[in-house]
């Protein structure tokens, strides 16, 4: 054999399209290292670096928006598109907010300091990853790097043990998730004979004879994604996870990993399964069912507030996965309602867990009953949480309700009985969601203060320039649907 | 056309100006209660005044076009479009909606309920109004939405923070009512997005409800039409409230504050009934035809129902409230009858409605202020105790039995009429049963009302209050009652003052039913 066979030679880099990810890797290795150096001294720079670095990676994707053409690069397991885009931007803008959120919790808390927020920034670098993946090995890569630092982020209360169950639970939900998810790759891998999605979508068209092995190979990667964004009856870890977890990691969570979750889906389902929509339309349909329904009855019996926010995460996840019942009936209005979904929910979910933190500072509590008289002697707060909870229940002027007239119109765009149903389900359910929101509206507005305690709240820079974010943004997707809808619109990313 | 100049920005500033008003007041602290008072009323009288602009302006030869017409791009993506205009339809609800939000606003200058707030209470006043003036205006289904769902929320609060003893639960139950309605009825109007197309068979993609109304279902299956009518049916007619989805309303009513029971009754509920003649009706004609029978069903049982429950009421705000589910019913079967005669008496009984219940909110809310209960057993003797509050409540009541010459009697009595003679494609027998019917709920009314006054009005002040000195009507509420007062007798006397406005816009809507 000749030595020149056995040359590496590098496939070409397209180092543009890289950037976000490099510089990305980049911040994190120097939090790292200061880490290494200064230890201890440097605690108190390490959540501006990390919130800097995360804006200094929003400049390449600046640029690359700017610039406007679509890049692919190893063999088209790497993509850089308007969608792709569109998602780093949210998951570094989320990641942006949950470090506001994290400063004043993690100090307080006496926690590990430079490694959390290390890990955060390596957990977001999987994230900005996933969402340029189109190829099944890319995909598990960025899948394991946002995951693992998530699991050790969960357990970061050291001392609690609620904190570890939650982190060990997540940990071994996630992993078993994992090996079925591996495990319907493989499966697929074999029939299609690539890893890469584009390959696969042809060779499931025409693959006919194996029709079995496909259908169980699919079935078992979207169970695998259905653990990884809470989907009834995959979601059980959910709850306990979202409740031990620090709260700016619960809001990570909520939010960040579970978008990307549903940013590898949107891959899978659109691009790689695009040929067996007969096998895809009907899960989801049954799965988009169960989460929303169970989600909201579970939601309904809840008194701490984390644990609502946690089971009225799966319902809403329940509505995001609604238009995945339509994938190939209403394929265009489908991407469109999951993004604008996916954009909104990030938003008002993380204002959510910020008003949270605000008001666990003073009441040292997570019960629901312990907002009671908020309006009475914080009124700023009790109002960014009315706009939250009524933006989560989809009642304008918040944004909430734009994202839920994109999944109804996608439904309905199908024109199928199915796609009717869905939607009729979907309205039932956004009905019964407003009465588990409106219980802490009621403690806020129309409660007396326990005990009559009504000293006001202090709320730090941080937290009030997070809730300045998310209250601002949506109010303007309510007000100006636009903003947020035209970022959904990615027909052309998707012209097969 | 559209509307350039300041027409352009009339409509809208009707619209906003109480929103803006709402944001001021936002920055100011809410120590300074007068400096609010002054804001939430100058904004509110601001809009006013944008309206009598368009009053004035208003081309009364082409009442049933659409002027002050402002049509900019909203949400591209979904082809939602921010049309908003005024037409003889419009106009009158939306002047009504204009004049009761200050009117509302000077009765509170004193009247603010437990626990106080002032700030709070004025801008969910003044949010409401934006909603409720934006509904009325708006020709855009999506845009409509927004405004019929802006509401909810500062009447929720209103209710659940100023209101009565069950306040928690009678907000929550107001609110899932009505949020189950517009769910399905949001269904509907995207329904209608997908299916309305042009005569060559290409969709029309479009939630204006001017193509909407000019499509009017032609090539729809009936079966679909009827479907996609049932959704607005919900989302409308639970807002209306129609059998058997009012029990939410004597709930809400019973438990809101006196400015909230008066908009709640005033304007609110005519979202419903305005919804139906703006969108149901014209857009989807034969599915309205299938309905028709139902619709004036439910009314006649509303009729006879609020009615029956007006007379066993002991409580003189929820017998009020009662009383709205039976006006409302007059307002629907005039709709059902989808006659020009039906639905112009439905437009001039909404505004009847809206003028002659709100001032009999008012006066039990001031009966309660002074008594401290509105138990109609422990009254008795206003007359002699107030009589000039009594007097009014005596006026009120007469028209609101529908004495003639009172704007009560117009709004019912074309109503009953129109069902001797339903529209083409109805039954007549059938409306014919429904007429007598409702003719007989008159007659309960008549004796509901007047029981009712006799019981608070007439003979000597109850033992437990002979003692007790009730001030007369005060300045504040002269100021907010006198405009309901006239309004009553102008349009009972010259009831042609609304139906000259209405009878074009109608007609076009009516002409599709063959009326």
């Amino acid at each position: 054999m000749e030595l020149a066979m056995l040359a590496f030679e590098r496939p070409a880099i397209d180092w543009h399209a890289f950037a976000p990810e490099l510089v990305l890797l980049a911040v994190g290795s120097i939090l790292t290292l200061i880490d290494i150096v200064y230890n201890e001294r440097a605690r108190r720079v390490m959540p501006a670096l990390a919130a800097v670095g995360l804006l200094a990676t929003l400049v390449p994707v600046l640029t690359l928006a700017v610039d406007g053409a679509d890049r692919s690069m190893f063999d088209g397991a790497f993509v850089v598109d308007d969608m792709a885009l569109t998602l780093k931007a949210l998951f570094l803008i989320s990641g942006f907010v949950v470090v506001l959120l994290s400063v004043d919790y993690i100090r307080d808390g006496d926690y590990h300091e430079n490694e959390y927020y290390s890990l955060l920034l390596a957990s977001l670098l999987g994230m900005v990853l996933i969402a340029s993946s189109r190829d099944l090995i890319t995909m598990f890569i960025a899948l394991e790097l946002l995951s693992i630092p998530a699991y050790m982020l969960a357990a970061w209360r050291k001392g609690g043990a609620t904190s570890n169950e939650a982190g060990l639970k997540y940990y071994l939900m996630g992993v078993f998730a994992s090996a079925i998810m591996l495990y319907g790759m493989s499966l697929i891998f074999g029939v299609s004979g690539s890893t890469q999605f584009d390959a696969i979508r042809v060779a499931l068209d025409t693959g006919g004879d194996s029709a079995p092995m496909v259908t169980l190979g699919i079935l078992f990667v979207l169970v695998g994604f259905g653990f990884k964004v809470s989907a009834v009856p995959f979601h059980t870890w959910a709850p306990d996870v979202y409740e031990g977890s620090p709260t700016p990691i619960t809001a990570f969570l909520a939010v960040a990993a579970k978008a990307a979750g549903f940013v590898a889906l949107l891959q899978l389902v659109f691009v790689a399964f695009s040929g067996r929509y007969d096998v895809v339309e009907p899960f989801f349909w049954i799965m988009a069912a169960l989460t929303m329904t169970v989600g909201n009855l579970m939601a309904l019996r809840q008194t701490n507030i984390v644990r609502m926010l946690a089971y009225s995460g799966v319902a809403q996840g329940g509505f995001m996965l609604a238009p995945f019942a339509v994938a190939g009936q209403a394929t265009d209005s489908a991407i469109q309602a999951i993004v604008t979904y996916l954009i909104i929910y990030a938003f008002m979910n993380l204002g959510a867990f910020a008003v949270v933190l605000a008001v666990a500072k003073k009441t040292r509590s997570g019960e629901i009953s312990s907002y009671a008289g908020l309006f009475s002697y914080a009124p700023g707060l009790a109002v960014a949480m009315t706009v939250f909870m009524a933006a989560l229940a989809g009642i304008p002027p918040a944004g909430g309700w734009v994202a839920k007239l994109l999944v109804w119109r996608a439904l309905l765009d199908a024109s199928s009985v199915q796609g009717t149903v869905l939607a009729v389900v979907v309205a039932f359910n956004a009905v019964l969601a407003f009465s588990y929101y409106a219980k802490v509206l009621r403690e806020m507005w129309m409660s007396d203060a326990p005990d009559g305690d009504t000293s006001p709240v202090s709320v730090s820079g941080t937290l009030t320039l997070a809730l300045g974010l998310t209250v601002l943004a949506t109010l303007a997707f309510g007000v100006f649907p636009q903003l947020a809808a035209r970022f959904g619109d990615f027909s052309a990313s998707f012209a097969l | 056309m559209q509307a350039t100049g300041f027409d352009a920005w009339a409509v809208s500033l009707v619209v906003f100006l109480p929103l803006l008003g709402a944001l001021v007041m936002l920055a100011v602290p809410s120590k300074e209660e007068e400096t609010h008072k002054l804001i939430a009323l100058v904004s509110s009288l601001g809009a006013l005044a944008a309206g009598i602009y368009i009053l004035v302006q208003f081309d009364y030869d082409n009442t049933s076009e659409l002027q002050f017409l402002v049509d900019k791009s909203w949400i591209d993506v979904i082809n939602s479009r921010f049309i908003v205009g005024v037409d003889g339809l419009s106009l009158p609800m939306l002047i009504l909606s204009l004049v009761v939000v200050p009117l509302c606003i000077v009765y509170s200058w004193q009247h603010i309920p437990e626990p106080g707030n002032p700030k709070a209470f004025l801008m969910l006043i003044l949010v409401l109004a934006t909603g409720m003036n934006g509904t009325f205006v708006s020709h855009d289904l999506i845009l409509f939405f927004v405004f019929f769902e802006i509401v909810l929320l500062p009447m929720y609060f209103m209710i659940g923070v100023w209101g009565g003893p069950e306040r928690k639960y009678a907000s929550l139950k107001f609110f899932l009512f009505t949020l189950f309605g517009s769910a399905l009825m949001i269904l509907s109007f995207l329904a209608l997005f997908f299916v309305a197309e042009d005569p060559s068979g290409t969709a029309l993609n479009t939630f204006d409800m001017r193509a909407l109304s000019q499509w009017a279902g032609a090539g729809l299956s009936l079966t679909t039409a009827v479907v996609i009518f049932g959704g607005m049916f919900m989302g409308f007619g639970i807002k209306v409230p129609m059998f058997p989805f009012h029990t939410w309303l004597p709930d809400a009513h019973t438990q809101a504050p006196t400015v909230g029971s008066v908009i709640l009754a005033a304007v609110l509920l005519k979202l419903g009934t305005y919804g139906f003649i703006r969108i149901a009706l014209p857009i989807l004609p034969r599915a309205a035809e299938q309905w028709a029978p139902w619709i004036g069903l439910l009314a006649v049982i509303g009729i006879i129902y609020g009615a029956l429950g007006c007379l066993a009421q002991t409580d003189m705000k929820r017998l009020i409230a009662f009383s709205s589910v039976a006006h409302m019913g007059y307002v629907m079967l005039g709709i059902s009858t989808l006659t020009t005669l039906g639905i112009n008496a439905a437009v001039f009984g909404m505004v009847a409605h809206g003028l002659i219940t709100g001032i009999l909110f008012f006066v039990a809310g001031s009966v309660k202020e002074r008594y401290h209960t509105l138990e109609i057993a422990r009254l008795g003797g206003l007359l002699k105790a107030a009589p000039r509050m009594g007097w009014i409540l005596g006026f009120a009541t007469m028209a609101s039995l529908g004495l003639p010459g009172l704007a009560g009697f117009w709004g019912e009595f074309p109503a009953i009429l129109a069902a001797y003679q339903p529209a083409p494609a109805l039954s007549e027998e059938l409306f014919r049963v429904y007429m007598v019917i409702a003719a007989l709920g008159t007659v309960l009314a008549a004796g509901y009302l007047l029981w009712l006054y006799q019981r608070t009005a007439f003979g000597e002040p109850t033992e437990e209050f002979a003692d007790l000195e009730i001030a007369d009507v005060n300045q504040y509420e002269w100021l907010a009652w006198t405009p309901f007062l006239l309004a009553i007798l102008a349009f009972g006397v010259y009831p042609n003052l609304i139906f000259s406005l209405t009878d074009d816009t109608v007609g076009n809507i009516v002409s599709a039913f063959g009326g």
